[in-house]
């Protein structure tokens, strides 16, 4: 039972692992083919995942309603958005619009998710702009550099930025360009590294926290 | 009602509610809140059925007779035996095929765009042999491909890379190396928090050309009334509040 539960799936990662590690050098199109076909297997596994998270968010409200916590109230708004989009959705087909006319599905998303999602992200200004001044206080020289780096980026982003501080919008590019690609291009590298040794410690078996916990 | 004027006083109304978390935490904030997370996820799972089972299953099973692709929607069912307890080791079989197929997939492309394509790009020549001038040293600054800013990526590559190298000591030359590496990660991320501002001001820009479109008299003036509706309700709550949490 233990080669059932605990080697087995841990063979598949490693059958399917240096499968796919090895699809990449093979030039052929039963190779490319077999890319295609595991891309859509991913797409549709990837699915029966997006299951288990709404069933757990379900889950989760229902008890808040059941035992009637405060704010349960809320807990049904959020039941009556999700399915009354998930009704209009399927009645549309998961079609926004039908030879130009907009659907009910598409009414949601244009009037309810873009303005909810738009403004939520908006308010953050407010308070990145709050965060900034009580953090952004030059009181070393790291802070000092930072500071200065934020403001010309901000600066040369706007048309009143160039217009006080004419070179803004150059420097600005500069910065993204040049200063700020290498430090980008060293962290990607770096990351890439670990990726590819936690890769190969997966493929391998030495990494098994994916597997979860419990009985063996 | 009109579908686009009815779409305007939701879009209005959901909008100004978000806004009134400026002033503080309350009920209409809460209220959007959650209708934003109800509809988000009642989005994502519409999208996902029509992807995934209309056009990935259904379909290709029933008209084009795939019916290998039973076996990807055997490992997906798996997945959910973690709901009943005695068979939940079984999605095990599911997380070890898409671990095992990504770590897979990872190694060679990482490697190959993000680690051997980066390292080319950073080390690339000084000098070039550009029209009939000879070799020639650009010290333009506007151009990324200058020679100067190819010296500059590449000290910026390798000292940042050298600040995270922990296995020796930062100290000598090292500490100069290390301590640039730093200079160029504040200066990134100052650029980056600059950049995100301009992007959620670019975003609210967005939100207040809607308000101001929807406060025109064809739509009802929605902006108005849902205003004055805000405040009032917002004031109403701030009186009924206790004494104590005024005082908080």
């Amino acid at each position: 039972m233990i080669f059932l539960r605990r080697q087995l799936p841990l063979l598949i990662t490693m059958v399917t692992g240096l499968l796919f590690a090895g699809q990449y050098y093979v030039p052929h199109p039963s190779s490319e083919q077999l890319l295609t076909s595991a891309t859509k297997w991913l797409q549709i596994v990837g699915g029966f995942a997006l299951v288990l998270g709404v069933t757990s968010l379900f889950h989760q409200h229902a008890a808040k309603i059941r035992r009637k916590e405060e704010g349960w109230g809320y807990s049904l708004v959020l039941y009556a958005g999700m399915l009354g989009t998930i009704a209009v959705g399927l009645w549309a087909n998961g079609k926004e619009s039908v030879e130009g006319a907009m659907t009910a599905f598409g009414w949601v998303y244009s009037y309810m998710m873009v303005p909810l999602q738009g403004t939520m992200f908006a308010i953050l200004a407010f308070f990145i702009a709050s965060a900034a001044y009580r953090s952004f206080r030059a009181r070393s020289r790291e802070a000092a550099v930072l500071l200065i780096a934020a403001v010309i980026v901000m600066m040369g982003r706007v048309p009143l930025g160039e217009y006080l501080i004419p070179l803004s919008g150059d420097v600005s590019q500069w910065i993204l360009n040049v200063l700020n690609a290498s430090v980008r291009r060293a962290i990607l590298i770096g990351v890439s590294l670990g990726a590819v040794a936690l890769s190969f410690k997966i493929i391998f078996g030495v990494e098994r926290s994916y597997l979860g916990g419990g009985k063996e | 009602m009109d579908a686009t004027v009815l779409g305007a006083w939701v879009a209005t109304g959901l909008t100004l509610f978000i806004f009134s978390f400026l002033y503080k935490d309350n009920p209409l904030f809460k209220l959007a809140e959650h209708l934003y997370v109800g509809v988000s996820v009642g989005y994502t799972i519409v999208k996902a059925y029509d992807t995934v089972i209309v056009h990935l299953i259904v379909k290709p099973i029933f008209e084009q007779g795939e019916f290998a692709l039973l076996i990807p929607v055997a490992i997906g069912l798996l997945m959910l035996t973690r709901y009943v307890p005695k068979a939940a080791w079984l999605s095990r079989y599911a997380f070890a095929f898409i671990v095992g197929v990504g770590s897979g997939l990872a190694i060679p492309r990482t490697i190959s765009s993000f680690i051997l394509k980066q390292v080319e790009d950073t080390v690339r020549p000084v000098l070039s042999l550009a029209g009939g001038d000879g070799v020639t040293f650009s010290m333009n600054l506007l151009n990324p491909a200058s020679s100067i800013n190819v010296i500059i990526i590449l000290i910026g590559v390798i000292s940042v890379l050298f600040y995270f190298f922990f296995s020796i000591e930062h100290s000598g030359p090292g500490k100069i190396v290390a301590r640039t590496g730093v200079m160029f990660l504040m200066i990134a991320f100052g650029a980056a928090f600059g950049y995100t501002v301009m992007a959620r001001m670019s975003l609210l820009i967005g939100r207040l050309t809607d308000l101001i479109e929807f406060s025109d008299a064809s739509y009802g003036n929605p902006t108005l009334w849902l205003a004055i509706l805000t405040v009032g309700v917002l004031l109403v709550l701030s009186r009924r509040s206790s004494p104590g949490e005024q005082e908080k």
